[in-house]
Parts: structure tokens; C-alpha cells; sequence
């Protein structure tokens, strides 16, 4: 145990802990949702993270992020973002469609929805990692090479950003942990409130309470399951571009380890919740560098699944607890 | 599956003509070699090699420039060959689970006379007793644990040094070259990380060591460690792993105010680590493995990168070399698995990254080290070390 | 299919048992038969019939813990990982025991672990139960890769083979058969020696596999039948009303873990012995997860249903290796079509084919409604 560095180091240490556990958040946002409404652990949830990268990515190169500076720069990563977005999103409701409805529609146990959300998470992950075989049949492996030449390893846009750092006290702010941390609370109130306010946020809530009483009072529940699909594309479209902007780095399997990370967060938070997602996030973060900083690096995952458990054993529902359909308006 | 000496005796029980539909590939092991009757020399002519290693999983980045070092050897010698070498691959997705099974296959296929591979430490350790109980040489392009050549398997070979050849170098290259006071030695939990990193560690002694730290593949956030790094104000830092993860550190430690240099192994050396950017300007990579100085390796890369469209990965070329090796025997007239096996531990030649040749543990004899710098984004030669 | 299965339950008993031992002579010749189709093309039959009779086993420890009792385990693999970690401490790494000794020990140590494991964490309910599991699962396989005592990513070799009978020559050959174009020979070349356990033959393997199988489902055929049995099926489908009517419902769930966790130390010691040598990588998540696709897709609750998801999440990915890199992404595809075409798993147990039934008829009485419930709430 390492003391005098974990205390001569904890406001950096704990700053850097936040910033990861913001991405866990936001990913852990969609995997909350999606319980809260159809109590469902959507496992391919960590895949629409892992498309969203990689259309941040894929945006800052067709765009020419490399040679871009200041205002230019800033707008081809406001697209990048858009992208991504779009991109998560765009897969969190194909998912929806295509591995979800038919089941939801017959009834079907809840587990062999996991069992189809694993089979999905499958098929996309190695799509991702077999892009140059679908590029080649379509004769566009050559044209596409920059994209999808280095299928099965790691794709990254080191050096496009050099976002400033700041010695503040003795330990070194970065720009983007900061920003990481604010633009991720920052949505999370975003979305909190439109559930709380917004008609279809209150449709999704009161479709989480009861189902079938919400169908009676007019809440088209197939409708009502898309948005939260959407939703939580949506933020893991914003998870993937501060990823992106954080790690620079992305590769097809990315998304199993963070999506393991980030369904522990909303676990631990209290599924269903969305404030404790963001608790949970938060909280898994800083304890797996807290963790590591005390014991050595290696132990950093046990750290967290210790913490799980722990906490369940004596909060059985979670830090905070409450399910979405609870939530008081 | 035992096969006796006996001659072959058949008895037809039934003739079943619509399931002849599937005959592929191995259906034909079960005792083609005495039944049909191929005599010597056409039967040279149906020869395989395998390569055993992930082509697929988690690990198939890593594979890929193994099976493609592999099948550039392979089309160079069947461009100007009678009989045409197949070689077949043998997907283990890096896991030692595949291992058994695949290894059987192979073993009951005696068309198949040398395997390059298996790729990684635990693959080798489940399959090397059935190779060696069936007598199939191998020559593994990657595998570096040193235990693997203790286990008295005489099929075993490997055309790189283990970490006990190199870290024993990068740590004398810490010390008298880069005169660093105290270096910080970081692995990423794997075999060949962590075997590396231990000596590094215990080389330099405990004075010149200013802590260490263990990160996990596919891990992607190193904020702790490179917390850790700045605060011990070391000057140097070794990193035992793989490119994919030191692409990331090395961009996460200069970011995190690090400004000393950063040391890693032959398993960096590839294209792939250029991606860190600036970041990645003056690291130094060991590799017992021969610069592009010397005209044979530059046909090597040259021939490599017409072929594939890119520059060749981690252990492309040790794998050329693997199957180089077999592809000699083959071209001298070798059709078994035993004369196989003697060509290979009696091999003595030049190859791409080194004299290949073997002591008797299978080892390769003679490993020298070389530095590797990357600068102005390229990755070059500072001659031999240690 | 019912038709049949009624003219089937309809024959005298002597057919029946003669039938069942017709099945099981069929299974135990399999590898030996090596029919064309079923056969593995480019990897060892007998190597993957082992992997096979391995998930079938572990299948139906999970299938105790899941299918019966309703606890979601998504960290089964821990299990596995104690069982073939102790076997191959005890009899490679730290000691030198036969595997025989070792095993009632392996056994033993993933039946506590798996009580201690479900002493705190059974009383969380439901899906918190599932990331618990998981979260142990890890821990156990990141405990193994950072201690030295367990061998770390290294792993540990020599781990001790099961005793062969009758020397190494055994007692005495069995000859494979080989299918030519049209013809079936018997190639007395291709032989395989009883019984051996050998490096290069995986078949005697197979067989103390199928065995153990076989062995744990008459094992599993009384426990279901039994008052255990009921009340396991009682706490899944009622908690509460179980514990009310008297029932130790912690108690039922408890034991149902720690049966889950023998049969999965067990597999773990078996898979430790054919394999030789361990090292993590043998024990990752992906591993639960794939346990967990052959319980829900053969139809939890149905042992026979779950023997059939065992075997097709362990030999189609190795019967289809012509499919290449492709491997994974088909295996994905067929998960979800099978999740959206036979949602109740292949093989539902007769008590959901029956509930769906009544289900059927009390929806066709309430005209209008949709009938929607909540099962499995």
C-alpha cells in the first residue's frame, strides 16, 4: 500500500477518476434505461458505444482532423459528435427492431432477451472487426482502405486534438477531463429532466411503472420503448465522442470491458435510476483509481467488482435505489 | 489415433453413395497414405504446413501479420516449385482451449510436416505434448515464455529469443546507453509482458528501479500508472507488452507530463505503434531481430508490403523464418515428419531476422539484440546491443 | 413431435430401456464411427465431443441454478475456474497427488466457494444477483492472472491425466471407421486403445465425459423429483408464497448454488486433466456467457432440452470452421434467430408448454385485452 503517493496525488488521482467514470455514466445510462422500462439487460448496449467511436473517428478523418486547427478544428469535432450521435443511435434503435420487438411482442422470457442481445452484441462487434471482408465484397476495400484497413486492431486519432493542460496546485489539469466530466453531468441533467417533464418522458416513466395501465391511458408502449432506445443511443453516442477525445484510441472489442464497467455503475447506483447512474459512474471511477493508485494497477477491476459487491450487501437496490418508474416528477 | 505398422486391411460394410456429398479435407486422413499406393516422390507433392494461432478472436490482430509472414514464404517458394506446398490454417483464436483439439487434428494428418507456431505461451503449453508425442515439428514465430523449451519436447522450436535473450540487453541499454538513473518498469499482466518486464526489473537492480506497475490488455485508461510514472520522477520507463497498449500509454504518459524516455520490446515494433503520433518520437524498441539495413530483410519488407498493402507487423518476419526453415527441407526432397525433424535441428542459415538455428532445447542459438528508434515517424535502426 | 413422444411413452418398459441403451451405445461409438456430416471437418472429432460432453455437464449444473431455482449466474465460470485450478495445484503445482484424490477436493473447494459466494450475495434479488455472479467470475479469473501461487498468465502445465487401464497399451483396440467414396471401411490402422488416457487420442476423454454426463443426469432426474426439487420450482415461480407456505425459500437457493458450484468444479477438474495445463485465458466472461446460451437457448428447466443447447454452443462453431473468420458473426446470428424463432428455448419444459397452453385459453376467453403479464416478473 502506497500512502504517500495515493495522498500527495489525490486531487489529480481523483480528477482523472471522475473523467472515466463520466464515460462509464453516460454508457451506463443506456443500460438503465432500457431495464428501467423492460427489465431487460441490454447487452449489446456496449456495441452502440463502440459504433458511436468509431464514427467520431471515421469523421475526424474524411474530414481531415489531422491538419485542421483552431475554429476548423472545433467544427470538424462538433460534427464528429453529431456523427457519432447519430451513428449510436441509429444502432441502439436497429437493435431495437431487429433483436428486441419480435420477442417483446410474443411474450417471450426475459432471458432468452439476453441470450438475442448477447447474439446481437456477437454479430456486431465481429461486423466491426470484419470490415475489410464486407469492404472486399463490395469492391470497395481499396477505395475504403484508410477506414477499414486495420479491421481487427487498434484505430486511433492520436495528435489531432492537443487539448491545453494547466498546472493548477501542483498536479496537471487536462483540459478534456474536465471537459469530460462537465459535458457528461451536463447531459445526464439534460435527459433526467426531460424524463421528469417532457409528455414522452413521462409516457417512458409511467410505462416503467405499469405497462399495461400506461397502454390504457394512451401511451403507445412500442413507441414509448424506441425513445428510450434512442435516448440511450444517444448518450452513448456522447460517451463514445469524449471517449474518443479522452482515449484516441478504439478497436471492435472495445466496448465489452467498458459495457461490463458500465452496467456494474448502473448496478450500482440502483438500476432503473438515472441519477444513479451518474452516482454509480462517478463512484466506480474514482474508486477503480483510487484502487490502483493503493494497490497497484493490476487489481484495478477486482477494486470495482469488490466494491459491487459490497455495497449490494448492504444496499441490496443500489446506492440510490429507486427505479425509473419511482422517480418523483 | 495409433496407427500400427500392420498393412491396411479394409472391409467394405456399405456402400453409402449419397453421403459422399461431404468428403472434404480430413476424411481422407483416415488412411489414404498405404491405400491409395503414392509412391515417394509423388507424394512429396501433396505436402502441407500448418500455422496454429489465432486468425480469429480477440487476439487476431496480432495473428494476422504472423499468417502473412507465413504465406509470403510459402508463395515465394511455390512460384518456381514442381509441387506446389499448401499451407492450412489452424484457428485457434489465441486461446489454449482450441489447443488440444486443433493439435490432434494435426497430428493425425500426416500430410501436414511442420507447424508454424503455436503463436502464443499457453497455446504452446496445451498443444506442445501432442506434437511432440506425434512427432510434428514446430517452429513458433512469437512464443516467448522460457519455460516452454524446458519440457524436454524435442518437436520444439522457436525462431525468437525468449525474455530471458532480451531483457537482459534493453536493461544494460537503460543503463550504460541511456545512463538512466532510475526507470520505471511497467507490464501488461501477460506472459510475455510480465516475463519481460521481471527481468528488466531485476537486471537493473533494485536501486535503479523507481517502482512498478501492472496494467491488463485491453485496458485503455492508464491515469494511475502514469501518476504513478511522474511522481517517482524517473527518467526512463520500461513497458514489457504489446503495441496496442503501449500506443496508448506512451500518448497518456506524455500527457501526463512525462518527458523521459520510454523503452519497450520486439512486440511494439509495429507499424501500428507510429499511430501515437509525437508521442511516440524517441522511443526506444529492442528486437533481436535484424534492421532493414541489411538487403535481405529489405526484400523481405519490400515484398511484404507488394503482397498485403502494408508494412509487416510484429512478427511477420520471425514467421517468414518459421516457415522458411520447413519450406528448405521441403525443396530438398523431405517428405516426412522425421526427416522433417532432423533438417530443422540441424538448420544453420541465414534468415530475415537472424541466424536460425537451434540448440538442443529448441531454442534459437544465437539472438543478437538490436535498438530501434522511432523517429521523424519511422521506426529505425541504432545498431546492436548487448 | 407430440404424437411421437405419446406412441413412444406407450411402449412396454423392456423397449424403453432397450432403446435407452441403444442411445447410449450410439453416443459412446460416436467418435468412433465418425460419420460424414457430423464429423468435424479440420479439428479433432474426439477433441471437440470432449468439449462438448464438458458444457453438456456444465449445462446441467447450471441449468440446477437457473432453470430450477431461477437465479441468474452470470459468473459460472468461476466455479469452473475453482475446480480446475485446484485439481491442477494439487496435482501438478504445488503437490504431486493423482488426479483421483485431487478431484473429490476440486469438487469440494467450488462447492464452498460456491455457499460462500451465495451465502451474502442470494439474498439481492434477480438481475443484481446476475452482475454479483459475473463480478465474481472476474475477480476469480483477475486473482488468478495476478498471483504468483496460481501461476499467473503463465498458467500451470503437467496437470495429472486420468489413470489408464490396463498400461499404456490398454486392454485392447477398438477400430475406427472410415468413410470412403461410397464405401465404409473398418480401418484397423485408426484404432483407439482401451482404455488410454493418452496425449494424442482425445477419445477415451470423451468417454469419462459422456460418462460423468450420464451419471449426473440420473443425478439430476431424483434431486428434480424430489422435495428439493419442488421446492426450488416453487421459490422460482413465487418467492414469496413459497415462504409462506412454509418453505426455507434461502435455504432451497443456497443448496441449488452449491449443487450449481459441484458440477461446475467438477467440469472444471475433468477439462483441467484432458487439457494438461491451465492457464486464465480458459476462464473468461465470455465463457459464462456462453454457458448461459446453452441453457437458455436448449429451454431452461429441461435437462434433455439443455444437453442440446450444450452441444450446439460447443460443436457448431467447431463444425462450421469452413466459415472461417466468419465463425463468431454467424454464431451471433443463429443466437438471435434462435432467441426470435423459439423464444421458450428448443426444448421447453413441459410445465411452460403447459402454462402456455392455459395461457392460450384464458386469452381466448378475455376478448379484447391483449393479454399481456408479466411471466417471470
Amino acid at each position: 500500500m502506497n500512502f504517500e503517493f495515493f495522498f500527495n496525488n489525490l486531487p489529480g488521482l481523483t480528477l482523472s477518476g471522475l473523467a472515466f467514470g463520466a464515460i462509464y455514466a453516460l454508457i451506463a445510462l443506456g443500460y438503465t434505461m432500457v431495464y428501467g422500462v423492460l427489465q431487460l439487460i441490454n447487452f449489446a448496449h456496449s456495441e452502440v458505444f463502440m459504433y458511436g467511436t468509431f464514427a467520431m473517428l471515421w469523421t475526424v478523418m474524411a474530414l481531415g482532423g489531422a491538419d485542421a486547427n483552431g475554429v476548423e478544428l472545433i467544427a470538424i469535432l462538433l460534427a464528429s459528435l453529431l456523427a457519432a450521435m447519430a451513428m449510436s443511435a441509429v444502432i441502439a434503435l436497429v437493435l431495437e427492431r431487429v433483436a428486441y420487438r419480435p420477442l417483446i411482442k410474443r411474450n417471450a422470457p426475459r432471458l432468452i432477451a439476453l441470450i438475442s442481445a448477447i447474439g446481437a452484441s456477437f454479430v456486431l462487434a465481429e461486423l466491426m472487426g470484419l470490415r475489410d471482408r464486407v469492404a472486399g465484397w463490395v469492391g470497395l476495400d481499396d477505395d475504403l482502405s484508410d477506414y477499414v484497413g486495420k479491421a481487427r486492431i487498434n484505430n486511433s486519432i492520436a495528435g489531432v486534438v492537443d487539448a491545453p493542460r494547466w498546472e493548477v496546485a501542483g498536479i496537471i489539469v487536462s483540459s478534456i477531463d474536465l471537459l469530460v466530466i462537465f459535458s457528461a453531468v451536463a447531459m445526464m441533467v439534460v435527459v433526467d429532466q426531460f424524463v421528469r417533464r417532457s409528455k414522452l418522458g413521462k409516457g417512458i416513466r409511467a410505462t416503467a411503472q405499469d405497462p399495461e395501465t400506461a397502454s390504457m391511458m394512451g401511451v403507445n408502449p412500442t413507441r414509448t420503448i424506441q425513445m428510450t432506445f434512442l435516448i440511450g443511443g444517444l448518450m452513448a453516442g456522447v460517451a463514445a465522442f469524449l471517449y474518443m477525445l479522452k482515449i484516441e484510441t478504439t478497436k471492435f472489442d472495445v466496448g465489452f470491458l467498458l459495457g461490463v464497467k458500465a452496467f456494474t455503475a448502473a448496478v450500482l447506483g440502483g438500476i432503473g435510476n438515472l441519477r444513479g447512474a451518474l452516482l454509480g459512474g462517478l463512484v466506480l471511477g474514482v474508486a477503480e483509481i483510487w484502487g490502483s493508485a493503493l494497490l497497484g494497477t493490476e487489481w484495478r477491476h477486482v477494486v470495482a467488482f469488490v466494491l459491487l459487491v459490497v455495497i449490494l450487501l448492504f444496499r441490496p437496490t443500489g446506492l440510490l435505489g429507486e427505479s425509473l418508474g419511482k422517480a418523483r416528477a | 489415433m495409433i496407427r500400427s505398422s500392420k498393412s491396411w486391411q479394409a472391409v467394405a460394410v456399405a456402400a453409402v453413395a449419397g453421403l459422399v456429398l461431404t468428403a472434404c479435407g480430413t476424411t481422407e486422413d483416415g488412411g489414404d497414405e498405404g491405400g491409395s499406393g503414392g509412391g515417394g516422390g509423388e507424394a512429396a507433392c501433396d505436402l502441407k504446413l500448418a500455422f496454429f494461432g489465432p486468425e480469429t478472436g480477440p487476439a487476431a490482430g496480432l495473428g494476422k501479420p504472423i499468417i502473412q509472414g507465413a504465406e509470403l514464404a510459402v508463395s515465394q517458394y511455390n512460384e518456381d516449385a514442381d509441387c506446389e506446398v499448401e499451407l492450412v490454417n489452424y484457428d485457434s483464436q489465441g486461446s489454449p482451449d482450441e489447443a488440444p483439439a486443433l493439435a490432434t487434428e494435426i497430428a493425425g494428418d500426416e500430410s501436414i510436416i511442420g507447424v508454424v507456431g503455436p503463436a502464443f505461451s499457453g497455446e504452446s503449453a496445451a498443444a506442445g505434448p501432442i506434437f511432440a508425442e506425434a512427432g510434428v515439428p514446430t517452429v513458433s514465430p512469437s512464443a516467448t515464455n522460457p519455460a516452454l523449451s524446458e519440457n524436454g519436447w524435442d518437436t520444439f522450436h522457436r525462431a525468437l529469443g525468449n525474455d530471458a535473450t532480451q531483457g537482459p540487453a534493453a536493461a544494460a541499454y537503460i543503463k550504460d546507453t541511456l545512463q538512466a538513473k532510475s526507470t520505471y518498469v511497467i507490464d501488461d499482466a501477460s506472459e510475455y509482458g510480465a516475463g519481460l518486464a521481471g527481468i528488466v526489473e531485476e537486471d537493473l537492480g533494485a536501486d535503479a528501479v523507481a517502482g512498478s506497475d501492472t496494467i491488463q490488455v485491453g485496458d485503455t485508461d492508464f491515469a494511475a500508472t502514469v501518476s504513478k510514472v511522474v511522481d517517482s520522477e524517473a527518467d526512463a520507463v520500461f513497458f514489457g507488452g504489446y503495441y496496442a497498449e503501449a500506443t496508448i500509454l506512451i500518448g497518456q504518459l506524455r500527457q501526463g507530463g512525462f518527458e523521459g524516455t520510454f523503452v519497450v520490446a520486439d512486440g511494439v515494433k509495429d507499424p501500428a505503434y507510429l499511430d501515437a503520433g509525437d508521442a511516440a518520437e524517441g522511443t526506444i524498441i529492442t528486437c533481436p531481430c535484424i534492421p532493414d539495413t541489411d538487403p535481405a530483410v529489405a526484400d523481405f519488407a519490400s515484398a511484404y508490403e507488394e503482397e498485403f498493402g502494408e508494412a509487416p507487423g510484429t512478427y511477420a518476419a520471425e514467421a517468414y523464418d518459421a516457415a522458411t526453415i520447413f519450406l528448405d527441407g521441403i525443396g530438398d526432397g523431405i517428405g516426412d515428419r522425421e526427416a522433417m525433424l532432423e533438417h530443422v535441428n540441424g538448420y544453420d542459415e541465414a534468415g530475415i531476422t537472424k541466424q536460425l538455428s537451434f540448440d538442443e532445447t529448441g531454442e534459437p542459438a544465437d539472438v543478437k539484440v538490436y535498438a530501434y528508434k522511432v523517429e521523424g515517424g519511422e521506426i529505425v535502426s541504432e545498431g546492436e546491443i548487448g | 413431435m407430440s404424437k411421437l413422444k405419446l406412441s413412444l411413452s406407450k411402449l412396454p418398459k423392456p423397449v424403453k430401456i432397450a432403446m435407452w441403451v441403444l442411445l447410449a451405445i450410439l453416443a459412446y461409438a460416436l467418435p468412433l464411427l465418425e460419420p460424414p456430416f457430423i464429423t468435424t471437418p479440420g479439428v479433432d472429432f474426439g477433441g471437440v465431443l470432449f468439449v462438448v460432453t464438458m458444457y453438456m455437464l456444465v449445462a446441467l449444473g447450471l441449468n440446477i441454478v437457473v432453470g430450477y431455482a431461477g437465479l441468474l449466474d452470470l459468473g459460472y465460470v468461476g466455479f469452473y475456474a475453482v475446480g480446475a485450478y485446484t485439481a491442477a495445484i494439487l496435482t501438478s503445482f504445488h503437490a504431486n497427488w493423482p488426479l483421483l484424490f485431487a478431484l473429490p477436493i476440486a469438487v469440494l473447494a467450488s462447492t464452498i466457494s460456491g455457499v460462500l459466494l451465495g451465502a451474502p450475495t442470494l439474498r439481492v434479488r434477480g438481475d443484481y444477483l446476475a452482475i454479483v455472479t459475473l463480478g465474481f467470475g472476474e475477480i476469480i479469473r483477475l486473482v488468478a492472472v495476478n498471483t504468483e501461487w496460481l501461476g499467473e498468465r503463465k498458467g500451470i502445465s503437467n496437470v495429472a491425466r486420468p489413470p489408464s487401464v490396463g498400461g499404456t497399451e490398454g486392454l485392447f483396440e477398438i477400430p475406427h471407421l472410415y468413410w470412403g467414396d461410397g464405401t465404409v471401411l473398418i480401418d484397423t490402422q485408426d484404432t483407439t486403445k482401451f482404455l488410454v488416457f493418452g496425449v494424442l487420442d482425445q477419445i477415451p476423454y470423451y468417454w469419462l465425459g459422456l460418462t460423468v454426463v450420464i451419471i449426473m443426469l440420473f443425478a439430476d432426474y431424483l434431486i428434480k423429483n424430489s422435495r428439493v426439487g419442488r421446492a426450488w420450482e416453487a421459490t422460482r415461480e413465487d418467492e414469496d408464497a413459497a415462504e409462506l407456505m412454509g418453505v426455507p425459500t434461502f435455504r432451497f437457493k443456497l443448496l441449488a448454488f452449491a449443487t450449481g458450484a459441484f458440477i461446475g468444479g467438477l467440469a472444471g477438474a475433468l477439462y483441467a486433466s484432458r487439457q494438461n495445463f491451465i492457464n486464465p485465458d480458459s476462464f473468461l466472461l465470455l465463457f459464462s456467457i456462453l454457458f448461459l446460451a446453452a441453457v437458455v437457448v436448449g429451454g431452461q428447466g429441461n435437462r434433455w432440452g439443455v444437453l442440446v443447447g450444450a452441444t450446439l454452443v460447443a460443436y457448431l462453431p467447431q463444425r462450421f470452421r469452413e466459415f472461417d473468420d466468419f465463425r463468431v458473426l454467424v454464431f451471433g446470428l443463429a443466437l438471435v434467430a434462435l432467441a426470435i424463432l423459439r423464444p421458450e428455448g428448443l426444448f421447453p419444459p413441459r410445465r411452460t408448454v403447459r402454462a402456455k397452453q392455459l395461457e392460450q385459453e384464458l386469452e381466448e376467453l378475455e376478448v379484447g385485452t391483449d393479454g399481456e403479464e408479466k411471466a417471470h416478473a
